[in-house]
């Protein structure tokens, strides 16, 4: 238990690190990263957890996939940081006010006396040889098909929502059209000139 | 000598005991990595150069051979020139973002029946996790160094390598049917049989999807827009200079090695010997029948088999235009790929013999 | 391996039949041009037409779950689903010129839509967070799409990004909620849920969680004070998106509401009474008030859709089996007058003449005595004034309420009625007393001419005979 304990706070301690940098940061591609770095530590914290598929997913999806786009749009935006400043002082107190309730209630809602291993048993332990994709894939496609199968309709939607939103001909945007390149003639393009010699001046 | 090692060893807490065999483990694989990253940037040269009538390096050693060795050399002497108005962490850190899943991945991959580091139930999606971090390096790179030739480069690149994922992903799906597990090891058993038994045959557009996509991924010819020498001068890293260039070097062509051997494990039967389902008697011959068996020897043939093809591809194919790319991951690959996954689905669940009907 | 066994598919028959269907209306659109295009029309409306007939041949009075307890199908899920499809038809057959006048009849306006009534059917069916949670983004991502389908308008993008960035926040409300009572509770059945509430004493933290849910129940609702994109997106989109906006999602918002706190959390009833109260009584008076002040109807419409919905949560914050039906009478009132109402806004309007302005309607008496007669109905329903289906609704939920013992809660309704039928009474002024500006009778099609008279004379007759469908309401709602 030693061990685990160590590597479980040395993670804890970079998520809410990266947490805190990404929002006190003030360049914005930094703050992704700081995201990024975020997701990476919950994944080890999901391995402890021996939740290795979800821990996988999370690097493999959020970090691999997501986060890349948004770090690419965020270093295309050039977002002025002081504008966003504006106002800082004056929305101050009400934030507070909002951040201190918040954490109030986060403390009533997930406080240490609900937690511990005298409330709630610890996770099984399991051998090796176990297969936690396989036990998800199974209770994924039997017990839980019908969420499964509406999540895959609402991506469907969003496709088409993005597409329609997106996808549109632009009478102004010159295009190259290789067809039409290699279709041209001669004719089209060179007039064959006559004209006598003219004397030199 | 040895027993005093040993003796030194045992003394030690078990945890750190297990933490120094990891760690020997990862030498005895990245060392030898290593030293073929630095003969594979001599073989490109000396194999582009036959292809072009050239001789190639010839200088450095007998034939050229210790040319890798005084590049490194020459590289690590170089003055690393950090560009002004660069943001000088980020600047560092990219190369080693762009090593270090290159290395990583590596943990999983089996070079025989078990002579593998990391024997995890999810080795494939460990590999794809890994591998997908690997794109950090390009864009940190690019947008690090405040330089618009960078930058474009790596707006090409995370485009490219995010959308060729996608498409690799779908391959990788269909292996993963087709062997019922996720790890490397029982995916190359469950090949086992004779050469119609790997997985080519019956996932061959997933295959040479696959293959095209990790060229795809690897950011060489003829996908190298990220580079694209004459648009880009460089592309992501035109302002990087000495060791930091020789990283994203040497983790460009690591990430080579590394895509040609995922493609021996999943589609060309890894360690299996294309000679198997001949009869007992052959392998028994001395010498000959050890050679004709199943041996890591085959994994390191079959690889190298894939590395020529990398350089052969960037000796003779010009370079694609970007929307090109762009068209056929996105237009050609992925319907592909969804296609076959479907037949594929089918061909699982009828067992078709000789590779299905198994389970 | 789980021992599994396979669920009993007969119950969601008619989301099984849609969803085909829409998948196939999103595939014959890739082949269709834009002269082409009805052909999308129509199978968009056979879809609704098989999906009604289905779900009219499968219907019972019992109440069967499966896949594993997420999915519930009872009468009451039964006669609002009808309803939905209902509703989106008389959508479809509106928007259809009103689409087409302006560039925008795409096939994707028919596949969102039934992907949205899909959303709804999965609502309506819900019984687990799980599905109530994923019925609701389904339904609300086709809308932020549909609201936004006129891109080059900036108005409409506008509305987009409103709703869009408030309803995630409002869905965001809804999830934390729904982990806080997760967490206590360990149950995301409703059923099982609530069967812990009943057992044990109530919790503090449940009231926490509640307050959250009730939040994003009254985001999808409108009710003040979380109406603000309401008027802004009712405004800002394409009138026939306004139109889908306003009618059939009331309906499957009205069972979110309650699947959630009647289904799973009556136990609480005291807590969220005080909630609802609080929801009640400023939306009937926010939304009467500020649509006075409106000159143009569609925001107007907006206002009174607040209001309405103040009455709608007036019926269910009595907590008894008839203040329910009673409350879901509302509900399919509104819908109707709803439809009527923005029908006749498209009616009016032509290409480059939208006929949101209150004073487009000045004199449409004179120019058109029968659509000037079906306006009459429309707006006296809304405005409550007897015979029509409005005054039945409003009377019904107020009984409710006084049988309940909240007389006060009553006066208040009544006094907010009187002062919202102002405006309504302001529009048949303007109708049948001033003078038309333009003297050109109207021009559509004759489906649509056909159906708005048949909108309103539903209106009329289930005012004269309104019992029938109150009994149903009553029969369906669960005790």
């Amino acid at each position: 238990m030693g061990t685990e304990k160590i590597i479980f706070y040395i993670f804890a301690f970079i998520v809410v690190f990266g947490a805190t940098m990404v929002i006190s940061v003030r360049n914005p591609v930094k703050a992704a990263l700081y995201l990024v770095l975020t997701f990476f530590a919950s994944a080890a914290i999901w391995l402890l957890l021996e939740a290795e598929f979800l821990a996988i997913v999370l690097v493999l999806v959020y970090v691999g996939a997501v986060m890349v786009l948004f770090v690419f749009v965020v270093m295309m935006l050039d977002i002025n940081v002081a504008r966003l400043k504006e106002g800082f002082i004056r929305y101050l107190p009400l934030g507070i006010g909002v951040a201190v309730l918040m954490a109030v209630m986060m403390i009533m809602v997930v406080g240490p006396e609900y937690f511990g291993l005298d409330k709630i048993a610890a996770p099984e332990r399991h051998g090796a040889d176990y297969n936690n994709i396989r036990e998800i894939g199974g209770i994924l496609y039997t017990v839980y098909v019908y969420p499964f199968e509406i999540a895959a309709v609402i991506l469907l939607v969003a496709i088409v929502a993005a597409i329609v939103l997106t996808l549109r001909r632009r009478p102004n945007t010159r295009q190259q059209r290789p067809e039409e390149q290699i279709a041209v003639k001669r004719g089209e393009r060179v007039r064959m000139v006559k004209m006598s010699a003219e004397e030199r001046k | 000598m040895i027993e005093w090692i040993q003796s030194v060893f045992s003394i030690l807490p078990e945890a750190l005991q297990t933490l120094v065999v990891i760690l020997l483990k990862i030498v005895a694989i990245v060392l030898p990595l290593m030293l073929c990253v630095a003969y594979l940037t001599y073989a490109e040269r000396k194999i582009i150069g036959a292809m072009q009538v050239r001789l190639g390096p010839t200088r450095v050693g007998p034939r050229g051979l210790l040319q890798p060795i005084a590049d490194a050399v020459k590289l690590m002497f170089k003055e690393i020139v950090i560009p002004a108005g660069a943001n000088k962490l980020l600047f560092i850190i990219a190369p080693i973002l762009s090593i270090g899943p290159a290395l990583a991945a590596w943990a999983v991959i089996p070079f025989d029946v078990e002579l593998v580091l990391a024997d995890i139930n999810a080795g494939l999606l460990y590999v794809l996790a890994v591998t997908s971090i690997g794109v950090y390096g390009v864009i940190i790179a690019g947008w690090a160094s405040n330089s618009k030739y960078a930058l474009l480069g790596t707006m090409r690149a995370a485009a490219q390598i995010v959308s060729y994922e996608i498409a690799m992903g779908f391959a990788l799906v269909g292996v993963l049917m087709a062997s019922g597990s996720l790890n490397l090891g029982e995916i190359v058993a469950a090949q086992s049989g004779s050469f119609f038994h790997w997985f080519w045959l019956p996932l061959l557009p997933l295959f040479f999807i696959y293959f095209i996509s990790a060229v795809a991924e690897t950011n060489r010819a003829p996908f190298d827009v990220a580079e694209g020498e004459s648009e880009l001068v460089a592309g992501f890293h035109v302002e990087y200079s000495g060791m930091v260039f020789a990283v994203f070097f040497l983790a460009e062509y690591a990430n080579m090695i590394l895509v040609s051997g995922l493609a021996v494990i999943m589609f060309l039967g890894g360690w299996l010997s294309p000679f198997q389902g001949l009869p007992q008697a052959v392998f028994s011959i001395p010498l000959l029948g050890a050679v004709l068996d199943n041996g890591i020897h085959w994994f390191l043939i079959k690889i190298s088999v894939f590395l020529f093809l990398f350089l052969w591809f960037r000796a003779t194919f010009p370079r694609y235009r970007y929307d090109q790319i762009m068209r056929l991951g996105w237009k050609v690959f992925i319907p592909v790929t969804i296609v076959w996954l479907l037949l594929l689905g089918v061909a699982v669940l009828a067992g078709l013999p000789p590779w299905f009907d198994a389970v | 391996m789980i021992n599994f066994q396979l669920p009993d598919f007969s119950p969601a028959l008619p989301e099984m039949f849609l969803l085909g269907m829409t998948c196939i209306v999103l595939i014959v659109d890739l082949f269709l041009n834009d002269r082409t295009r009805l052909v999308t029309y129509f199978l968009a409306q056979v879809a609704l037409l098989g999906t009604l007939m289905i779900t009219l041949n499968t219907v019972s009075l019992d109440v069967q779950t499966t896949f594993s307890g997420v999915f519930i199908r009872d009468p009451m899920s039964d006669v609002l689903k009808i309803a939905v499809y209902t509703a989106a038809f008389v959508t479809f057959l509106y928007a259809k010129d009103y689409l087409r006048d302006r560039g925008i009849l795409k096939g994707e306006f028919y596949v969102l839509g039934l992907f949205g009534v899909l959303g709804m059917m999965v609502l309506i069916s819900a019984h687990n967070f799980l599905t109530v949670y994923l019925g609701l983004e389904l339904l609300s991502l086709s809308m932020y799409a549909m609201v936004a389908l006129q891109r080059d308008s900036a108005v409409a993008s506008e509305a987009a990004m409103k709703y869009f960035i408030l309803g995630a926040i409002a869905s965001g409300m809804l999830l934390y909620g729904m982990s806080i009572i997760y967490g206590i509770t360990g149950s995301l059945d409703l059923s099982e849920m609530a069967a812990q509430i009943s057992t044990q004493k109530s919790h503090i933290l449940m009231a926490f969680g509640l307050v959250f849910m009730i939040v994003g129940i009254a985001f999808k609702l409108g009710a003040v004070p979380f109406h603000m994109w309401l008027p802004d997106v009712y405004h800002g989109a394409p009138t026939a998106v306004t139109l889908y906006i306003a009618s059939a999602p009331k309906i499957a918002a009205f069972a979110m509401l309650m699947r959630l706190l009647i289904d799973g959390l009556y136990g609480m009833h005291e807590q969220w009474q005080g909630i609802l109260i609080i929801l009640a009584v400023l939306s009937m008076g926010v939304g009467n008030i500020l649509a006075i002040a409106q000159t143009n109807i569609k925001r107007m419409l907006a206002y009174s859709t607040i209001s309405h919905v103040g009455f709608l949560i007036l019926g269910a914050l009595t907590g008894t089996q008839n203040g329910f039906a009673a409350s879901m009478f509302y509900t399919l009132s509104y819908v109707l007058m709803a439809l009527g109402g923005f029908g006749m806004i498209i009616l009016m309007s032509r290409k480059g003449f939208e006929a949101d302005k209150l004073e487009d309607y000045k004199g449409l008496n004179q120019r058109s005595p029968w659509y000037a007669l079906m306006m009459l109905i429309l707006m006296f329903s809304m405005a409550g004034v007897p015979p029509f289906l409005g005054f039945w609704a409003k009377l019904a939920v107020l009984e409710e309420v006084v049988a309940a013992g909240h007389v006060w809660l009553a006066i208040v309704g009544v006094i907010f009625s009187i002062i919202g039928a102002f405006y309504y009474i302001r529009v048949v002024k303007l109708m049948y007393f001033d003078k038309a500006d333009v003297s050109e009778p109207l021009s559509s099609s004759l489906d649509m001419r056909l159906m708005i008279s048949l909108n309103s004379l539903a209106v009329l007759f289930l005012g004269i005979f309104p019992s029938g469908m109150l009994n149903m309401c009553l029969l369906s709602v669960p005790g």
